[in-house]
């Protein structure tokens, strides 16, 4: 009974203790007041906007700690928060409002951890200040205008089929039909069976009636797509915003999750988000001279619009359509597998676009994208003021008569063809979106609550160091040198894990971590005395203490464990942070309870005789 | 001076289980009654609403603020400082039908407006009726699942009778808590639930450690009864459950102390929710498994305990 443990299992626990140390090292580097520079739609970010930054910083004689381009953004990075602001202004005034620029703070990192992947911990909403929404999207008014645009075309193919129907109504979920004659039925059962993909049909043949029925596929179709459309669409939003690191996600079946730290306005945030784009459809006027128009001299009935190249367009003023007609738009391939456009349009909106191309085959046609962006002025009641910026996005030959469903092809690459297909959705009705849950807190706050955590923390962890050293002497100082290891673990494992952020109650979590750890080493502990009690020799004493605890340590841990992982599994936002830092508590707990005191107690008392043990 | 409890002599616990046992009924009774009749508090999270703390620079004038909301047509709002005179929460409960999706700012412009001083806005939550329903019964739902899965895990790792005990004291400890949380009408919000869920992890935590002890004394000593194998093994364990309690609760002292107000819920939650935890894991626990007749036999370990070969054993 040597209690040695193998130089392997020593080496183990160097190992952890080292990979743990080396990531939770950023948490003590700080963070340096930086500015982003992204890029929005129509441009990028490469070295010509670095220069332009530089400029700009220099003309206003700021100086920068430095200034790189990090993936796919400008990152400035500056010394107080007063050369932060006005970097800020001096680069939006230069770079003008096709670029997005936000304040925020980099971790100042350095570099060789950094290419390590080392980052500091992700601090959570309650922590550094900022607005969460949480955003639901009506599904059964996103479903209802699916249901109306295939009653809609329904009505329309069977009237051109010259089939007479009673009624085409939507029930529910469902399209009926009822018609009038036996005949009229089975023209109209053997049309529209398996016409419509991603509906059931269902006849009843004594009352004449057909009735189509949306599959449980296709509703889910409906529901992830106005679930994606709006994600697009708050994505582009929130870019207008100017906000670093935000995040938009989807959460569930309807739910979309919206996160800006930093933002302290709501209201300004709620109006920029709630600001749609729209989409026109109009006839190019080829017959007038672009020359002339770009002049100044715009024909009477047209209108000059910029083109994405950074040309004009001239286009007739009368609008064919609107966006709001749009139901769904997708990229695919045609059959030539050349990259296209597949646009569906709901019944009103083929109408009006059969009529307005049945003319004008062979005429190019141009789609005009419209974005409603803040200008920074505020009405007289104090709402913001926001301008439209149209731009043409595509422009295509009319090769026949359009109806309902029709394509744009001719596109030059796919990548092109989702972009089109993204702003056509972004431009095309939306399914109307509400906010759930609205949670603000101020900069103030979250500081103050980061303070009173780490006091927490603090305090908690110097009370318990106290009470087991006086209680366990030198085995207490085995325990403390646990629990301090327990705490770089924790915060090490948790700046590891991509998504974890630590917020308050993650906090709360931490300092019951640190009540709650010490419990796997009391155990051992208090064996130890047992076995010494029974009169084992000190070595003996130690090793079926050890023993004996494990399973215990392991059972009680387990459960532990459960209550955390369901915590997890049930809890949103901050209580999952809570769940995060207890569960990885209890494991680095178990870790440095089991293994690291063993290898310190090894370390100090095995391998030689001893007459005492001071438990 | 080094040992807090002497574990010389076995202490005759379960001479003591009637009495516990009855004072443990009596606070179900009352924790039960109170959360009928006084029902809980419920927080935002849960009933929906909206709530707004604002931060003044001298001592806020309640009573100009509710006549300023009251001016403005929010007659149900609860005005009162949060911590600090300085600070004020405002919080106004949802109406069915409302969209109160503007209310927040509303409220803020209106103070703002109101006020000579700066007002700053520390924090602004609005929930929506509907997710603080759905809130309440994931909560709910949470609770109970932890407790089956616990009872679950144990009933395979140790034996059935330990198991309904185990769950039984938590359950005990859950709506015991719960109670003292209706009782004193503190507002019990989402922090409180992740706490009530970390008291069920505490307290199953001591109790294992109590029921392995009881699995490892049956197995050791032959000649006793059950009452004297459970008092063992309660008496065994009595120096760690203190200590641990100790420490745990020493930090969230702090918690309760420093970690602010919105914390507050949680570490009251958890400072009860240890007491109680380590009363049952002692009292109700080991109690209610010596009275389902838990016995040596019970606890005794397969006769085989390779794999596969008790599969030969099937008829």
């Amino acid at each position: 009974m040597l209690n040695k443990f193998p130089l392997w299992k020593n080496l183990l626990v160097i190992f952890v203790l080292a990979v743990a140390a080396l990531y939770a090292l950023p948490n003590l580097y700080g963070e340096d007041y930086a500015v982003q520079v992204s890029a929005t739609r129509t441009t990028t970010i490469d070295n010509s906007t670095l220069e332009q930054v530089e400029q700009a910083l220099d003309q206003a004689q700021i100086v920068p700690k430095s200034v790189v381009i990090e993936g796919d953004q400008v990152l400035v990075r500056v010394t107080n928060d007063s050369d932060q602001l006005e970097a800020r202004d001096v680069i939006l005034r230069a770079l003008g409002n096709q670029y997005v620029v936000a304040l925020n703070l980099a971790a100042a990192t350095p570099d060789w951890l950094e290419s390590l992947g080392a980052e500091p911990l992700k601090l959570g909403l309650d922590l550094r200040g900022g607005v969460h929404f949480l955003m639901e999207v009506d599904m059964a008014e996103a479903v209802r205008k699916i249901q109306d645009q295939l009653r809609d075309s329904v009505r329309t193919e069977l009237r051109d089929e010259r089939i007479r129907y009673t009624a085409v109504n939507r029930d529910g979920n469902d399209v009926v039909i009822t018609l009038r004659t036996a005949e009229d039925f089975a023209a109209a059962d053997s049309y529209l069976n398996n016409r419509y993909p991603g509906y059931d049909e269902v006849t009843d043949s004594d009352a004449f009636s057909i009735r189509l029925r949306m599959t449980e596929t296709k509703l889910q179709e409906t529901q992830d797509y106005a679930i994606s459309q709006n994600v697009t669409i708050l994505r582009n939003r929130v870019n207008e915003l100017g906000v670093a690191e935000p995040l938009v996600q989807r959460q569930g079946a309807d739910r979309i999750v919206v996160q800006l730290p930093g933002v302290q306005d709501t209201a300004r945030a709620k109006e920029i988000l709630g600001a749609t784009a729209t989409l026109e459809f109009r006839m190019v006027d080829s017959e007038n001279s672009m020359l002339e128009a770009e002049r100044g001299r715009v024909p009477f009935g047209s209108e000059l619009f910029p083109n994405r190249q950074g040309g004009n367009v001239l286009l007739k003023e009368d609008v064919i359509l609107t966006g709001d007609h749009i139901v769904n738009a997708t990229a695919g391939f045609d059959e030539y597998q050349r990259p296209q456009v597949s646009i569906s349009l709901d019944g009103a909106g083929g109408d009006k676009m059969s009529l307005a191309t049945r003319d004008n085959v062979g005429n190019p046609m141009a789609t005009l994208f419209i974005e409603y962006k803040a200008t920074g002025d505020r009405d007289a009641e104090g709402k913001l003021v926001f301008e439209p910026l149209a731009e043409v996005i595509n422009i295509a030959t009319i090769n026949s008569r359009l109806g309902s469903n029709f394509r744009i092809t001719g596109i030059s690459s796919q990548q092109e063809a989702q972009n089109l297909a993204l702003l056509l959705r972004a431009g095309a009705l939306i399914a109307p979106i509400q906010i759930v849950e609205e949670r603000t807190i101020g900069p103030s706050l979250g500081q103050e609550n980061i303070n009173m955590g780490m006091q927490a923390i603090i305090w908690g962890f110097v009370m318990v160091l106290v009470f087991m050293v006086v209680y366990y002497r030198k085995f207490g100082l085995v325990a403390n040198a646990a629990l301090a290891a327990n705490l770089v673990l924790i915060i090490g494992v948790m700046s590891m894990i991509p998504g974890a952020t630590l917020t308050l109650p993650g906090m709360a979590g931490i300092v019951l971590t640190v009540g709650m750890a010490v419990d796997a080493n009391v155990l051992i502990f208090e064996r130890i005395r047992e076995e010494i009690k029974a009169k084992r020799s000190p070595q003996q004493a130690i090793h079926h203490g050890y023993d004996s605890a494990l399973s215990t340590i392991a059972d009680a841990n387990i459960t532990t464990l459960i209550a955390a992982i369901i915590l997890f599994a049930v809890g949103t936002g901050p209580i999952k942070g809570f769940a995060v830092t207890l569960a990885i508590g209890i494991i680095t707990s178990m870790f440095t309870a089991i293994v690291g005191t063993r290898a310190v107690v090894n370390a100090i008392w095995g391998g030689k005789r001893i007459d005492k043990l001071s438990v | 001076m080094r040992e807090l409890i002497s574990t010389d002599k076995t202490i005759q616990f379960m001479r003591y289980r009637m009495p516990a046992l009855i004072l443990s009924a009596l606070l179900l009774i009352g924790s039960i009654t109170s959360l009928a009749v006084n029902k809980l508090n419920w927080g935002l999270d849960f009933t929906g609403g909206t709530v707004i703390e604002l931060g003044y620079q001298q001592n806020a004038d309640l009573g100009q603020i509710r006549s300023v909301l009251e001016q403005n047509g929010f007659n149900s709002a609860v005005v009162q400082n949060f911590g600090t005179q300085r600070d004020v929460l405002i919080r106004i409960d949802a109406i069915e039908g409302v969209n109160a999706q503007q209310t927040g700012d509303q409220i803020v412009a209106m103070m703002r407006a109101s006020s000579s001083e700066k007002v700053d806005l520390r924090r602004s939550e609005f929930v929506s009726a509907s997710v603080g329903d759905e809130l309440a019964e994931q909560g709910g739902l949470a609770l109970l699942t932890a407790l089956i899965c616990i009872l679950i895990y144990i009933a395979i790792r140790f034996e059935w009778r330990l198991a309904l005990g185990a769950v039984g004291a938590l359950a005990h400890d859950v709506i015991i808590t719960l109670g003292l949380f209706s009782v004193l009408q503190l507002e019990f919000d989402l922090t409180v639930l992740a706490a009530l869920l970390a008291v069920i992890g505490y307290s199953i935590n001591d109790t294992v450690v109590v029921c392995d002890r009881i699995r490892e004394n049956f197995l050791k000593f032959r000649k006793y009864s059950s009452e004297e194998v459970i008092n063992g093994a309660i008496t065994d364990t009595m120096s760690r459950t203190v200590i641990t309690s100790l420490t745990t609760v020493l930090v969230l002292l702090a918690l309760f102390f420093l970690g602010g107000q919105l914390i507050h819920g949680f570490a009251t939650a958890l400072l009860f929710g240890v007491f109680i935890g380590t009363y049952s894991s002692i009292f109700v626990a080991s109690a209610l498994a010596f009275m389902l007749g838990i016995s040596r036999e019970d606890l005794l370990p397969p006769e085989i305990e390779k794999e596969g070969e008790d599969l030969d054993q099937l008829p």
